[in-house]
């Protein structure tokens, strides 16, 4: 009865709509905005990579990635990323947890210096790293008597990438540690729990997504930094370059085939890490959702 | 020490009921607690029977939940001893305390099934006292059956209303056998209906099991009608302690009159052994008052009304209203003095406006 006298109103095609619908154009317009977006912008350069990749044919392919130096490169980022992200769990956790879950003067302070990494550009973390430990900077004559080289060497190219990821892990894991509180952590305190106990039984599983999450948009980053690794490396082919300085210098040197054959290596590590994220969302996802609900 | 706490294990095999330990007494003597310069407890002093299901009551800030977390061990007071069967507490840890704590928004854990949850106290002991996973596993359910949740064992927290995550929350603090039981604000988060069978519940688990059993509350109701005394606490200090017939009917303090159910206070002073308004004597027999201006307290529903009464208190009704299986009505008493509110019975007709005159039937004086 109540449909016939609104009907009118209406127009008889609106019967039933949802009022929250946008009508159809509407909706076209906005998906097919979108969508247009994300070809322009990410899939087609993506493909591009690809295509120039395989230009000169597959034999030309594996040959730049099998190249020694091509090797070394690969080698050396996956050993920085290595060395680099689980700094940044540890790193992350241990600020997140003081900033979440303790009072203590200078917490401002401390969380935002854990943004500055982003706000600081690369090119400039990599140059204090030179300042403070090249050959003429403030503990570079000293580290050299001492044998010790960071600049222009494997320590610098860690040092650096940490610098520059240390903001991923700690800002998934404030917002949600601070909404979690520490009530659970009491709880199990109460129930007996170790301290050690708590932090891996309760407080870890409690943030392991975001912790999660945080590790590979890490090990996206450790893996492709290029600008202040770029300062720090010295460019020492089959030594010190890492997957995108090596791109780089192939680029320059108008290889481009092998340039984008390594290319496609680190984009396909980002699209490995990518359908690890999504496995295991898919995975967990009855766990994801109720450790988001409750 | 660790001796003590291991004492309180042992585990029944096949056993319907499970044979709870000897409750303890719980002794707070001269407790302080200090945040930064602001005092949050007073120098708190308060007996706790064995087996006693008592309430800390009071609006927030009066401390109650501070108390609480010392004796959780959760928080340490700045002077003052807690002793738990005579034994001082205070040196012992949080983990060693052996206290069942239930919080208001439960704390369950929520990657753990429920199952999980009330088994995680004995899981995480040390392997010397810890049981095995089966004995874990049936005392888990036999809690599940004493908290009335059979069959809930694999469902996640999220999947629970609130009620039985309080309840589950709950069996998971019994699990550890504790000495004693701490409930902070534990219905505080549910609705009315579900706090109001809750309560029942945990009365009827509380004399089943027997163990001392502290509530923090604000609410008044719960206070009054789950403990067996409820102690009244006002910025930091104990305002009264007592059963919830002494603490409504004996209220120590003016603070316990108007915080404890409805009440109306009226400016007086006290003369020649009587209660004045202005020039006229209450017909209120007054024991050994000394001289001086003084508060009347008296309950909305404790009076005597009649038409100008000599001796009552004189007023002119402001409003009435249906309040329930009750009648209102607001009267104002003149003079500066604001108003008093009685409480009558439904079909009270007989006058809704104009002068009336109240005795209180019950009442108490405080200078």
């Amino acid at each position: 009865m109540s449909e016939a006298a609104i009907a009118p109103l209406l127009g008889s095609e609106n019967r039933g709509a949802i009022v929250t619908t946008e009508r159809w154009p509407v909706r076209a317009l906005l998906i097919g905005v979108a969508v247009v977006f994300l070809l322009l912008f990410l899939l087609l350069p993506l493909l591009a990579v690809l295509v120039e990749a395989f230009r000169a044919g597959l034999g030309a392919y594996f040959r730049a990635i099998t190249e020694p130096d091509a090797l070394a490169a690969v080698r050396l980022t996956l050993l920085v990323a290595a060395i680099a992200v689980p700094a940044n769990i540890v790193f992350g956790l241990a600020a997140a947890w003081a900033i979440a879950k303790f009072e203590f003067k200078g917490k401002s302070i401390l969380n935002s210096l854990i943004d500055l990494p982003f706000s600081v550009s690369p090119v400039i973390a990599g140059l204090i790293y030179v300042l403070l430990f090249g050959a003429q900077g403030y503990f570079g004559p000293y580290l050299q008597s001492q044998g010790i080289q960071i600049v222009f060497a494997l320590p610098g190219i860690v040092l650096a990438t940490i610098f520059v990821t240390v903001p991923f892990v700690a800002r998934e894991l404030v917002p949600l540690m601070q909404e979690q509180g520490t009530q659970d952590e009491e709880a199990s305190l109460s129930l007996g729990a170790s301290g050690w106990k708590t932090f891996f039984r309760v407080t870890l599983p409690n943030v392991k997504w975001a912790l999660l999450y945080g590790v590979i948009l890490c090990n996206a980053r450790a893996m492709g930094e290029f600008g202040a690794v770029s300062v720090v490396s010295g460019h020492i082919r089959g030594k010190t370059n890492t997957m995108p300085l090596h791109v780089e210098i192939l680029y320059n040197e108008y290889n481009f085939a092998a340039a984008f054959a390594v290319a496609s290596l680190l984009a396909l590590l980002a699209l490995v890490t990518l359908f690890i994220k999504v496995a295991l969302e898919w995975r967990y996802a009855e766990q994801i959702s109720a450790s988001r609900r409750h | 020490m660790d001796a003590l706490v291991s004492n309180a294990v042992n585990y029944p095999t096949e056993s319907d009921e499970w044979k709870w330990d000897k409750p303890v007494d719980v002794s707070v003597q001269n407790v302080e607690r200090r945040f930064g310069d602001t005092p949050a407890l007073h120098g708190i002093s308060l007996d706790i029977r064995a087996g006693e299901l008592i309430a800390l009551l009071g609006p927030s800030g009066s401390g109650k939940t501070t108390l609480l977390r010392i004796l959780a061990g959760l928080d340490v007071p700045n002077a003052g001893r807690v002793l738990f069967d005579g034994e001082d507490a205070l040196r012992l840890t949080v983990q060693e305390r052996n206290v069942g704590l239930v919080f208001q928004n439960y704390a369950l854990f929520r990657h753990m099934t429920v199952l999980e949850n009330i088994g995680f106290g004995l899981s995480v002991r040390p392997r010397s006292r810890r049981p095995n996973r089966n004995e874990i596993r049936n005392r888990a359910l036999e809690l599940l059956d004493l908290v009335q949740l059979t069959g809930l064992e694999k469902r996640y927290p999220s999947q629970l209303s609130g009620g039985q995550r309080q309840r589950v929350a709950f069996a998971r603090a019994l699990a550890i056998e504790p000495r004693v039981l701490l409930l902070d604000e534990p219905f505080g988060a549910l609705d009315a209906k579900v706090r109001r069978d809750l309560r029942r519940w945990l009365r009827e688990i509380h004399d089943r099991t027997g163990h001392t059993t502290v509530f923090v509350t604000h609410d008044q109701e719960e206070a009054l009608e789950l403990a067996d005394r409820v102690v009244v606490m006002s910025e930091g200090k104990i305002e009264q302690v007592g059963t919830p017939d002494e603490v409504y009917d004996q209220p120590a303090s003016p603070f316990v009159f108007s915080f404890i159910g409805e009440s109306n206070m009226v400016p007086v002073r006290v003369e020649h052994g009587k209660i004045w308004i202005d020039d006229e004597p209450l017909d209120l027999a007054v024991g050994d008052v000394p001289s001086g201006p003084a508060r009347l307290y008296f309950r909305p529903h404790d009076v005597e009304i009649g038409d100008s009464s000599p001796g009552a208190i004189q007023g002119q009704i402001t409003m009435q209203r249906r309040h329930g299986g009750s009648r209102r009505l607001d009267l104002d008493i003149g003079a500066g003095r604001g108003s008093v509110e009685i409480e009558l019975p439904a079909d009270f007709s007989h006058r809704t406006s104009g002068a009336i005159s109240v005795r209180p039937r019950r009442w108490r004086l405080y200078s």
